[in-house]
């Protein structure tokens, strides 16, 4: 048991491995038997992750399954899980087969496409429970060489594009956290994740290149790190990546964009920026909190007038993001318990939609809402599964959008209500821009010739979304699934960052005497 | 005390015996129809020299009062020359015989250059450094102009002896001003003479030995000859230069720096972090409008000098110990790259530009993967070991409180990964069109695919390399 967590990474680079040496042709037997090997190990990966989840103990604090072996440079390799990457682990885990099965029609270079999913899935798991600075930049940034090219090589018309802004969008964006890593590691002598996390980095203002840095070193490596994930995340104004990313994606590799990869960011922020920078959070947290505010409603508006339906789900996302973002930065449980809750929701819904998108993009080949009305006449379980993850999307109670929608609200009322107040506007804009584009696609008369003959959702599509839908009705009306896993946590960081920064102010008022 | 002094220089006057022995034997045998034999010997007394060098030696000796220096350091990069010498001249085989381009001089005049760039990292005298680099010179220029027929590769010949000329004469304005100054051309005694620091025309020295060193490691502004006399060259010579050279130049870039003046860090630290940024930035950016994989892989191994050169920059014992990984990092990856450059054929004819990959991925799968593996390494994208040479050069130069430098080169290297991604859109994701053929040698395929294959397991623990660059650099920097 020792390393289950090593394990549950490496099976999929494992499976891919195999799948690279020993699988030869390119006839439609050897492409049922990648599809087959990637599947059968994804659900084996699930499985062996339900280990982790059963076995680990939410109210013992710090990290558990822990493996530690030493690397190069003083650096080492380790892993482990606490209650804030647990059940990030937990949604890859779950996604992962659901996301091969829904590349189940994909017929060009289908090896490759397998591999690539793989070893992605390998490089996000390891993301979530790398231990040590450096292995995470690893996995973290070694996940953009298997997008790139599940954008490029699969992707739509304008592919090459979108998948050059991406892959440098984003690389941008991860160089400044290693220049950042490694002056943390000079500073502090350890890249050890949990050592940093109580590690106190000087926080005495300083001033470079003219400017005055409020909060000294703390804010220099905070915005360093910001940049890397606040592109990841994305947060508006760097969002702009990601619209084209999706459009671009071939369905998979939209669901894995929206599901995991943006949670990458999110992640970041409570695994790094809190914990180890409260001094810089606390200073530049205004400024995040604005910038939440203003994607809601910005991106919100902007979705609400978009013709193609991945781009409209990709700005949607954009704005669901703000939610997380302002949850984090109100540093307060509430906050970080919605901002958790709202990834993990956001993980199936938005995954879910993206599914729904391809269910009929598969049959007519277009995205535009134009070329869609009337889906319900022809496709009545897919306007059912449609309907409903609109409605989880838009946050209606009973489903998990709500409970993250309101908690990350909750938490930052507390902090400061005009933020709240303009980042409410936007539950009303979600809903007006979601119910539309089920208006346009699924109501009204079927008068498109096309539309005619279009065939209702088959048995496999049902079989991927009945997960997604069990855990959005389960997460929407018990959500203590979740909470109970992730509040012991979540409690222990916004003591500690409160605790740090009332030292800060402590230190600051010596000063001023 | 002869006899002693000889031992030390055995290696160089074993391999100066064998190339002169090798040139009699050709000129007297069957000349040419021995060049094939010729080439795979020279490859096998490299790879055995580097395995004499590599499990002997112990502290620190010198010969002939000080000017020659036999220490971890040279023993490094000594061994780091060898290996990849041999490596590029066995893959050069098959590539030159099959366009006539296999005379005998060819493996000759190789080991002839590598006598001189093992004196070069050895050197303890600046009449020493001079001879090892004239002798390195002079039969790199000849090599470059191998393709006597050829307008462009006797262009390259001249271009780079023109150029390499005035640098050498910077660098003996340099030496010379530097022994007025310091009164003795030993560093031994230089170092001694700066003690009190530097004085201005000992400065002066200094710089005009900086600027020699630049121009043979092909750091900016001193690289003008570099993409023409890698487009010149027939590519076996380009794939030589990219590699040995230049770690004998980097190591008597630094063996200078620190044997000689290791006593003023702060006069020449801002001189070197200048060419590393330059260099950086150019390579990078005017590689993007490359259409000609030979040019882009010199503006590439521009940056790559200005990597090398930031752990130079730091002026510590780490930051000497990240520039050798960096530089062995850097000598594996390129001959992987360019052991896949020379089987870019046509109809028997080299290709080499880079529209010509279209889709190279769907016919030769394995290959542009392991193609793609070095690309990304070479833009130094983790997992790959690529990234840990910048890892540690990063780490290095912040060390050193240069991290304006450390932001600047990972600026850089996101400008320098957009045309290696460049190569990885056409392999993968362009247009199909006429294939280039499909014939690959066995020598060839297994340094592209051993070379991938480094950089992809070494991740686990670079093969050992780091304790082994660590004592190396622990010699030169007291």
């Amino acid at each position: 048991m020792s390393s289950i967590l090593s394990i549950t990474t490496f099976i999929p680079l494992l499976a891919a491995a195999i799948l690279a040496l020993f699988l030869r042709g390119d006839d439609h037997a050897a492409q049922m038997n990648a599809k087959r090997v990637a599947l059968a190990a994804t659900v084996v990966v699930f499985l062996i992750s339900l280990f982790i989840l059963f076995e680990f103990e939410p109210n013992q604090a710090g990290f558990q399954f822990v493996e530690d072996r030493t690397w190069l440079l003083g650096l080492h390799y380790k892993m482990g899980v606490d209650g804030i990457s647990v059940l990030f682990v937990m949604l890859t885990t779950f996604l992962m087969p659901l996301v091969i099965g829904a590349c189940w029609n994909v017929e060009t270079r289908v090896k490759e496409y397998m591999i690539a999913f793989l070893v992605l899935e390998t490089l996000m798991l390891g993301v979530f429970m790398a231990l040590d600075l450096v292995l995470f930049y690893l996995f973290f940034e070694a996940g953009l060489i298997p997008m790139f090219l599940i954008i490029g090589i699969w992707g739509g018309k304008d592919r090459i594009y979108a998948s050059f802004k991406f892959f440098l969008y984003t690389f941008l964006g991860s160089v400044l956290m290693l220049v950042a890593i490694v002056a943390m590691i000079a500073m502090a002598g350890t890249a050890d994740i949990p050592t940093l996390m109580t590690y106190k980095f000087p926080s005495a203002d300083f001033n470079l290149l003219g400017l005055h840095f409020h909060g000294g070193m703390q804010t220099l490596l905070w915005l360093a790190f910001f940049a890397s994930f606040a592109v990841k995340m994305p947060m508006w104004p760097v969002h702009t990546w990601l619209p084209d990313a999706h459009v671009q994606a071939p369905t998979a590799g939209s669901v894995v964009l929206a599901a995991i990869l943006l949670k990458m960011g999110g992640y970041g922020f409570l695994r790094f920026s809190l914990p180890m920078f409260p001094v810089g959070s606390e200073v530049m947290g205004p400024l995040v909190l604005w910038l939440s505010a203003i994607a809601i409603v910005y991106t919100s508006l902007v979705a609400l007038v978009q013709e193609d339906m991945k781009k409209l789900i990709a700005y949607s996302s954009v704005a669901h993001m703000g939610y997380v973002t302002m949850g984090i930065f109100a540093m307060n449980q509430q906050g970080l318990d919605g901002a958790i809750f709202q990834m993990l929701s956001h993980g199936f819904v938005s995954g879910a939609l993206f599914l729904c998108v391809g269910v009929i993009y598969d049959r007519m080949h277009t995205r535009e809402i134009d070329a869609y009305g009337g889906l319900v006449n022809r496709m009545p379980a897919y306007a059912l599964v449609f309907m409903f993850f609109t409605m989880a999307n838009v946050g209606l109670p009973g489903t998990s959008g709500f409970i993250g929608e309101f908690l990350t609200l909750m938490g930052i009322f507390q902090v400061n209500t005009w933020v709240a107040a303009v980042a409410t506007s936007g539950v009303i804009l979600s809903a007006s821009y979601a119910l539309w584009l089920y208006r346009r696609v699924v109501f009204g008369d079927l008068i498109k010739e096309s539309l005619k003959s279009i065939t209702d959702m088959n048995a496999r599509e049902k079989l991927i979304f009945a997960p997604l839908v069990a855990m959005t009705l389960l997460l929407g009306v018990y959500p203590a699934l979740v909470t109970d896993i992730i509040g012991p946590a979540t409690h222990g960081l916004s003591t500690q960052v409160q605790a740090s920064l009332a030292d800060y102010a402590a230190s600051n008022a010596v000063a001023a005497n | 005390m002869m006899s002693a002094d000889l031992t030390i220089v055995l290696p160089e006057i074993l391999l100066a015996l064998y190339a002169m022995l090798a040139l009699l034997g050709a000129v007297y045998t069957g000349k040419d129809d021995t060049a094939s034999l010729l080439t795979w010997l020279t490859g096998g007394v490299f790879v055995l020299l580097a395995i004499w060098i590599g499990t002997t030696g112990g502290d620190r000796v010198t010969a002939f009062d000080g000017m020659f220096i036999a220490d971890g350091f040279a023993r490094f990069a000594k061994v780091t020359i060898l290996l990849s010498a041999a490596a590029v001249l066995v893959m050069s085989q098959g590539y030159m015989e099959r366009r006539g381009l296999l005379r005998f001089e060819y493996p000759i005049l190789v080991a002839l250059a590598v006598v001189g760039m093992m004196v070069m990292v050895s050197a303890g005298d600046l009449m020493a450094l001079y001879m090892g680099l004239e002798l390195q010179s002079l039969a790199l220029y000849v090599v470059a102009s191998l393709r006597r027929d050829s307008v462009k590769s006797t262009e390259a010949g001249l271009k780079y002896f023109i150029l390499g000329a005035l640098s050498s004469g910077l660098l003996l304005y340099g030496a010379s001003l530097t022994y007025g100054f310091a009164g003795t051309t030993l560093f031994s005694g230089i170092i001694a003479a700066t003690q009190g620091g530097v004085s201005l025309g000992l400065l002066f020295g200094l710089v005009f030995l900086i600027s020699g060193f630049a121009f043979k490691v092909s750091a900016a502004p001193f690289h003008m000859w570099t993409p023409d006399v890698y487009e010149g060259s027939p590519t076996p010579v380009t794939a030589f230069f990219a590699t040995a050279p230049k770690v004998a130049a980097m190591g008597l870039f630094a063996r200078v720096v620190f044997d000689a003046f290791g006593g003023v860090v702060g006069e020449w630290q801002q001189i070197v972090a200048f060419l590393s940024v330059v260099s950086m930035f150019l390579g990078a950016i005017a590689a993007i409008g490359q259409t000609n994989i030979k040019r882009l892989m010199a503006y590439s191994s521009i940056a790559h000098m200005g990597f090398a050169l930031m752990g130079l920059a730091a002026g510590s014992a780490f930051g000497v110990q990240a520039m050798l990984i960096y530089l062995a990092i850097y000598v594996t990856m390129n001959i992987g790259t360019f052991a896949f450059i020379m089987a870019m054929e046509k109809d028997g004819r080299p290709v080499v530009e880079i529209k010509a990959l279209s889709l190279y991925s769907k016919r030769e799968p394995l290959r542009a993967l392991a193609m793609l593996v070095l690309l990304f390494s070479l833009a130094g994208v983790p997992p790959m070991v690529g990234f840990f040479g910048k890892f540690y050069v990063l780490r290095a130069a912040y060390d050193a409180n240069l991290g304006w430098l450390a932001v600047a080169g990972v600026i850089a290297s996101v400008i320098g990964a957009f045309y290696y991604l460049r190569i990885v859109y056409y392999m993968y994701f362009g247009a199909e069109t006429e294939a280039l053929d499909g014939r690959m040698s066995p020598v060839l395929w297994t340094a592209l695919m051993g070379s991938a294959a480094i950089m992809v397991f070494g991740v686990v623990n670079l093969f050992g390399i780091e304790p082994l660059a660590a004592a190396a650099a622990a010699t030169l920097v007291h």
